[in-house]
């Protein structure tokens, strides 16, 4: 398989009141063509942060700091912002938690798959509202010429991530980011919606990133999985091996955390201590070992981070 | 639409009853006895008295208020003392004035405040936003007449770059033929080019001493709302798309963005009849405004009683279209079809 996504060595910092936040310190990981990555992590671990960095919407306050982000061969980092702005929608787009609030409330939803298909050419304006009808049918709405012409508030939460589905995957990505997509919607909405996203990226070989804290969606839809804690990538592999026998004390705390079937509430654990400050981490140091139950003297040392790739491997001195 | 305007009117006649109410006792608890004002200084009590009859004013209040009711129904606002011509046909004649000066003042300040709140909240502390803060800052604190003189001192009296402050047009033209009762408009439609630009001469500095009054107030909540739109959610996802900054900033973010621009618009165009009235004095501008005040100096009841009647249906009509606007706006406004 060819590799479509290299984040490679990247650090993002973001500058606030209160000083400069490390959000991300060398995160490597890589999704081939076709494949499709789980970036799973607690509240906070820098999951969208990573995603927003390689579509290249990080809020103004956040920066880049280092390594680099290639997209089929391109470097995102050296890009201009022009060549990004093609990219974003046509080669790579993105799909939101919180689908209401993701859609402009009020433009019609018709007009919203409409302004994507025109921005990136090869539409002619007069069939872009067909298009859009057509596009809302593949996702699954009914009455999809009616509901085209409908406002955000108009529609349920299931049929707004549908509509988001939609614009995302208008122009036929070969990358679709999907940041907590399931969020905010009933269980049985939650897994339609996956369901669709699976089906859809199956059928036009599109790879795709699911951010989740959800380690059983995870792994029911994911190859592999890249577990990130406090901006760094702790643990990364095929997804059957990693969950099997997880080598890093965090992954091993969050299946844990993790509700499974045959496994009561009453003995899941919660992951003890909280995430560290990202604003006064020492550079390139286990950002765990405060947290963690395996932590030896050697643990303050820095740590290598894991070069992006497919192989199974975790970032600790003393691996489970 | 049409069932809300219908709506809207109907829940409008009783605040204009009111008015029509509050004006009418007013007007009359004001001290002075028009009777002896119009009588003049050597008139006897005989003549005050013969006056007060012919006036109606020696009846009872209740039987006075029957009366002016019954003359307003037939749209008969009374006569101006003062002048001897009726209330009607002088504020129709005057309505424009203040119409044209407040609407171009209206008109120069959106125009101002809107790409300056649009530019300072796209660029954050850029040199637009704090531009935008200084001009915030300084608006509030003026006054409008204090603006009105420091201007007509400055480019006036200065530089002698504007004309006489001293109504609509100079003596030396004539109004243009009247269509509109908008000097700029009527002008325009006579193809009389000199005429324009010797009333937008007079124009200039009132409309300015407005907008100034106006550019505080519009440019901040552009800005404030403009910010609030921008970190929303949907503004995210049209970035993810890669529609270009333009389409973002106008199509998605403006917008959304101006549906409490135009509350605030409301506000600033009622504030905006009330300022009127110093700046017409101080323009020497014959609108409305100045209309009153020259007929409350001479406790003068019928313009006074035209005056607040007409701003009264002004500030209904301006809450109806500011509502239609809404609507337009904002689908989720908009009554179920
Ligand atoms: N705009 C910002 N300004 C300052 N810090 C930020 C900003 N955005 C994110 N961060 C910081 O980056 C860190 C990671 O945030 P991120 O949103 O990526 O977490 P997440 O893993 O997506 O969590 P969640 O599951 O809650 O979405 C947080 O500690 C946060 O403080
Ligand atoms: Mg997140």
């Amino acid at each position: 398989m060819s590799e479509l996504l290299r984040v490679e060595n990247l650090s993002v910092a973001f500058r606030t009141r209160g000083g400069i936040v490390r959000a991300l310190e060398t995160v490597s990981f890589s999704i081939a063509r076709g494949e499709t990555v789980a970036l799973v992590g607690e509240s906070g671990s820098g999951k969208s942060v990573t995603a927003y960095a390689a579509m290249g919407i990080l809020d103004p306050a956040g920066q880049v700091t280092g390594g680099r982000i290639v997209f089929d061969g391109i470097d995102l980092t050296e890009a201009s912002e022009r060549e990004i702005e093609d990219l974003r929608g046509r080669e790579m787009s993105m799909i939101f938690q919180n689908p209401r609030a993701a859609l402009n409330p009020i433009r019609r939803i018709g007009t919203q798959i409409a302004d994507v298909l025109l921005r990136h050419g090869n539409i002619r304006r007069a069939d872009a509202p067909a298009e859009a009808v057509r596009l809302l049918a593949q996702v699954g709405i009914p009455d999809p010429a009616r509901r085209s012409r409908a406002y955000p508030f108009e529609l349920s939460g299931g049929m707004c991530q549908r509509v988001m589905i939609a614009i995302a995957l208008a122009c036929a990505p070969s990358l679709l980011i999907a940041d907590e997509p399931t969020t905010g919607l009933d269980v049985t909405t939650q897994a339609v919606a996956m369901d669709l996203v699976r089906d859809l990226a199956r059928e036009r070989q599109m790879a795709t990133l699911l951010i989740t804290h959800d380690l059983a969606l995870a792994s029911e839809y994911c190859d592999r999985v890249v577990v990130m804690h406090a901006g760094h990538v702790v643990e990364s592999g095929p997804v059957a091996e990693l969950l099997a026998a997880p080598r890093h004390p965090y992954t091993a705390r969050l299946l844990a955390a993790t509700p499974r079937p045959g496994i009561a509430l009453g003995d899941l654990a919660a992951i003890p201590g909280e995430l560290p400050d990202l604003r006064r981490a020492a550079a390139g140091v286990c950002r765990f070992a405060g947290r963690c139950d395996r932590r030896r003297d050697d643990c303050a040392g820095s740590l290598p981070p894991i070069p992006p790739g497919p192989l199974h491997d975790a970032a600790c001195w003393n691996p489970l | 639409m049409l069932t809300l305007i219908g709506r809207r009117l109907a829940a409008a006649i009783p605040s204009v009853i009111g008015v029509v109410v509050v004006t009418f006792v007013l007007t009359r608890a004001l001290p002075g006895d028009p009777a002896a004002y119009f009588a003049g200084p050597n008139a006897d009590a005989k003549a005050i008295a013969e006056i007060r009859t012919a006036l109606g004013l020696d009846r009872s209040l209740p039987e006075q208020f029957v009366r002016y009711v019954g003359d307003l129904l037939r749209g008969d606002l009374g006569q101006s003392l003062s002048t001897g011509r009726p209330v009607l046909v002088e504020l129709a004649s005057r309505l424009p004035a203040s119409l044209e000066l407040t609407l171009l003042g209206l008109v120069i300040s959106l125009a101002i405040a809107l790409p300056l709140g649009i530019l300072a909240a796209t660029r954050p502390n850029s040199w637009v936003d704090h531009l935008c803060r200084v001009i915030v800052t300084l608006g509030v604190s003026m006054p409008t007449f204090f603006t009105g003189l420091v201007l007509v001192y400055v480019f006036y009296f200065l530089l002698g770059w504007s004309p006489a402050p001293l109504g609509r047009l100079d003596a030396f033209f004539s109004s243009p033929p009247d269509r509109t009762g908008l000097y700029l408009v009527d002008s325009l439609l006579a193809g009389d080019a000199e005429t324009f630009v010797a009333a937008a001469g007079q124009l200039v500095l009132p409309a300015a001493t407005l907008a100034i009054f106006t550019l505080a107030p519009l440019a901040r909540m552009t800005r404030a709302s403009m910010l609030a739109v921008l970190s929303a959610d949907f503004i995210r996802t049209a970035r993810a798309s890669g529609l270009s900054g333009g389409t973002v900033v106008f199509a998605y973010a403006f917008r959304n963005a101006m549906l409490p621009v135009v509350t605030t618009l409301g506000m600033v165009f009622s504030f905006l009849l009330g300022a009127n009235v110093l700046v017409e004095k101080v323009f020497a501008w014959p609108g409305i405004g100045s209309y009153a005040i020259e007929a409350l100096i001479a406790a003068d009841y019928a313009p006074i009683q035209g005056f607040v009647l007409t701003m009264a249906l002004l500030y209904v009509v301006l809450n109806l279209s500011i509502d239609l606007l809404y609507g337009i706006i904002d689908p989720r406004l908009e009554p179920a079809a």
